[in-house]
């Protein structure tokens, strides 16, 4: 009985944190435009990376292809790294459509990310979660389509 | 005598006036919204433009189907659409729910084929431009589309086997014009595939892998000429596209084409307080992709349905896939399929994006028919009730009743009529 009443107040708390946290997550305001730059330092301050989509602006609605450059913040690339994706909308509650990934580490840094998409317009952040010898970080571009 | 004041009640009454003119300020969106004559800003114009039809791109290429613009394969696919003896009984064919005097739908809550089907029959229009179809994406393609309901127990009710007798003995040179000679069906049982009905799937099971294949490959390529028929049917200009391409033009409208008053303010909530535009966007108003609105258990609550993530596990699946053995796409090509979310708590009961041209000639609404007017679905959007399994991304609108009469009044202006290839009554080469 003791163990259900303990199993049912932390299935309320989880749930009241859930709840709490996407509310709050709503009520987010963007960013400052200066946080909208292709070039980011990681959370962590162990990489800087560049994104280079295909094309001048980011489509709606559409696959796209991106060119992911990563190197230290001491300015060595980095090519040996695990990359993961993923993502979203703040202010929506909800994730990216698709499950981009690193598909080909092209050199010099250099990494192609397929399967990039945005079904709407507005504010999106993408995170790219890195871990390789020079440590893990996790650097997060904001978007505005 | 003239008055005096002192500093501190100028210091006052400057701060009341730039109080009176920050609050001024703050009304002039409100006014605007106010005011249904108000000019567009250039952000709602550049939102206008993307939602004209003369925005829309063309027609994508389908790589997993090489015969999508053939125009025999076409004339083929027009006459299997209409044909009914591609079913069970011999009584259902595509058309009898895909009307085209109803937009190639049937105004039912439920499909109903041999049987009753789970969900709404979906509008075809447009949809040559979605990388899913079904309201849970279930297939990737037109041609993979059309084949699952031809071997659905409760929509035509068929199997593979019986549908490639039908073409060979009734289309067979038109087939073999296309995709090539037919294979010998000689010493096979009349009736076969993977279906529900257990003597037909054990039939198959009993049929060698080698003969199965050149069966499915039958299969598919019907479903390639149903799909080369489909991705012609599309929508016509609406008075909305003609309102908006004359209003970007710097033109009038023509008057039957002038919004009225309650029309513009209804488009303003559109892309604006009353979030449609987010997921009903483009050109088609729809993102064509998947989201959990909260809307309620079918009627018919007997069926659990947890929309696309039973979805997108069956089209991964799908032996019909784009990166199929039956696909004529290579790889590459089905960058959807291979970047798609298969997995977590968004893909719980939602569905697919309908278009909203000519929704609102489409009662009763959603994915199951649940709502019976588009004043009732607009209620649901204000609301934002809980969703029955996984969670809604719907907000609560707060809409007055005259702001829910004025958005019904822009669907309205999306209506225009279906273009679609003339009917074929034979063959012609």
């Amino acid at each position: 009985m003791r163990s259900l009443i303990r199993s049912t107040l932390a299935a309320l708390t989880v749930a009241t944190t859930a709840t709490l946290m996407t509310g709050c997550m709503m009520f987010m305001k963007p960013p400052a435009a200066s946080e909208f730059g292709r070039t980011r330092v990681g959370m962590a301050g162990v990489y800087r990376a560049t994104i280079t989509p295909a094309g001048d602006t980011i489509p709606q609605g559409v696959l796209q292809q991106w060119t992911l450059h990563l190197e230290t913040v001491a300015g060595a690339p980095v090519d040996s790294a695990t990359v993961t994706i993923d993502g979203g909308m703040p202010q929506h509650g909800h994730g990216l459509p698709t499950k981009p990934l690193v598909t080909t580490v092209l050199g010099n840094g250099d990494h192609l990310v397929e399967g990039m998409k945005f079904n709407m317009g507005g504010w999106w952040v993408v995170k790219f979660r890195i871990a390789s010898a020079a440590g893990a970080d996790t650097v997060i571009f904001n978007l505005k389509l | 005598m003239t008055p005096t004041h002192s500093p501190r009640v100028l210091r006052n009454l400057s701060a009341i006036g730039v109080g009176l003119a920050l609050g001024i300020l703050a009304l002039v969106p409100a006014l605007a919204r106010s005011n249904p004559q108000a000019p567009w800003t250039a952000a709602e114009r550049t939102m206008l433009k993307s939602l004209s039809l003369s925005s829309l791109a063309p027609l994508p290429a389908d790589h997993s189907n090489k015969y999508a613009d053939d125009a025999a394969a076409l004339r083929l696919g027009n006459l299997l659409f209409n044909d009914a003896r591609l079913s069970g009984n011999g009584q259902v064919s595509c058309a009898t729910c895909h009307s085209s005097e109803k937009g190639f739908q049937d105004n039912i809550p439920l499909g109903k084929g041999v049987g009753t089907a789970g969900r709404r029959t979906m509008p075809i229009a447009g949809t040559a431009h979605s990388p899913w179809q079904f309201w849970d994406g279930r297939a990737d393609s037109h041609w993979a589309q059309a084949l699952g309901p031809l071997e659905s127990a409760v929509e035509h009710g068929g199997d593979r086997l019986q549908y490639a007798r039908v073409l060979r003995q009734h289309y067979r040179a038109e087939y073999e014009a296309i995709f090539g000679a037919f294979p010998n069906l000689q010493g096979l049982p009349e009736r076969a595939g993977p279906v529900a009905d257990s003597a037909r799937a054990a039939a198959w099971a009993r049929i060698t892998p080698a003969r199965r294949d050149s069966i499915s490959r039958v299969y598919a390529n019907m479903g390639k000429a149903i799909a080369a028929f489909e991705r012609q049917i599309t929508f016509t200009p609406t008075r909305f596209d003609r309102y908006v391409d004359a209003e970007l033009a710097g033109r009038a409208p023509t008057p039957g084409d002038n919004f009225s008053d309650d029309e513009r303010a209804g488009l303003r909530l559109f892309i604006g307080k009353a979030n449609c535009v987010n997921c009903h966007n483009g050109a088609l108003l729809t993102d064509n992709h998947f989201h959990n609105t909260g809307v309620p258990q079918s009627q018919d609550g007997a069926r659990a349905d947890s929309g696309r993530a039973t979805g997108v596990r069956a089209v991964m699946a799908s032996e019909f896939n784009c990166l199929s053995h039956y696909s004529d796409a290579k790889p590459s090509d089905c960058g959807e399929l291979r970047f798609a979310v298969t997995d977590g708590e968004e893909l719980v009961r939602a569905y697919k994006t309908p278009s909203l041209r000519n929704a609102v000639t489409r009662a009763p609404f959603m994915h199951a028919g649940q709502f019976a007017s588009i004043e009732r679905v607009l209620l649901h959007y204000d609301r934002a009730p809980s969703a029955p399994a996984g969670h809604s991304e719907l907000k609560r609108l707060g809409l007055s009743g005259t702001e829910v009469r004025q958005l019904a009044a822009f669907l309205k202006t999306l209506v225009s009529s279906v273009a679609y290839p003339a009917p074929v009554t034979s063959y012609t080469p």
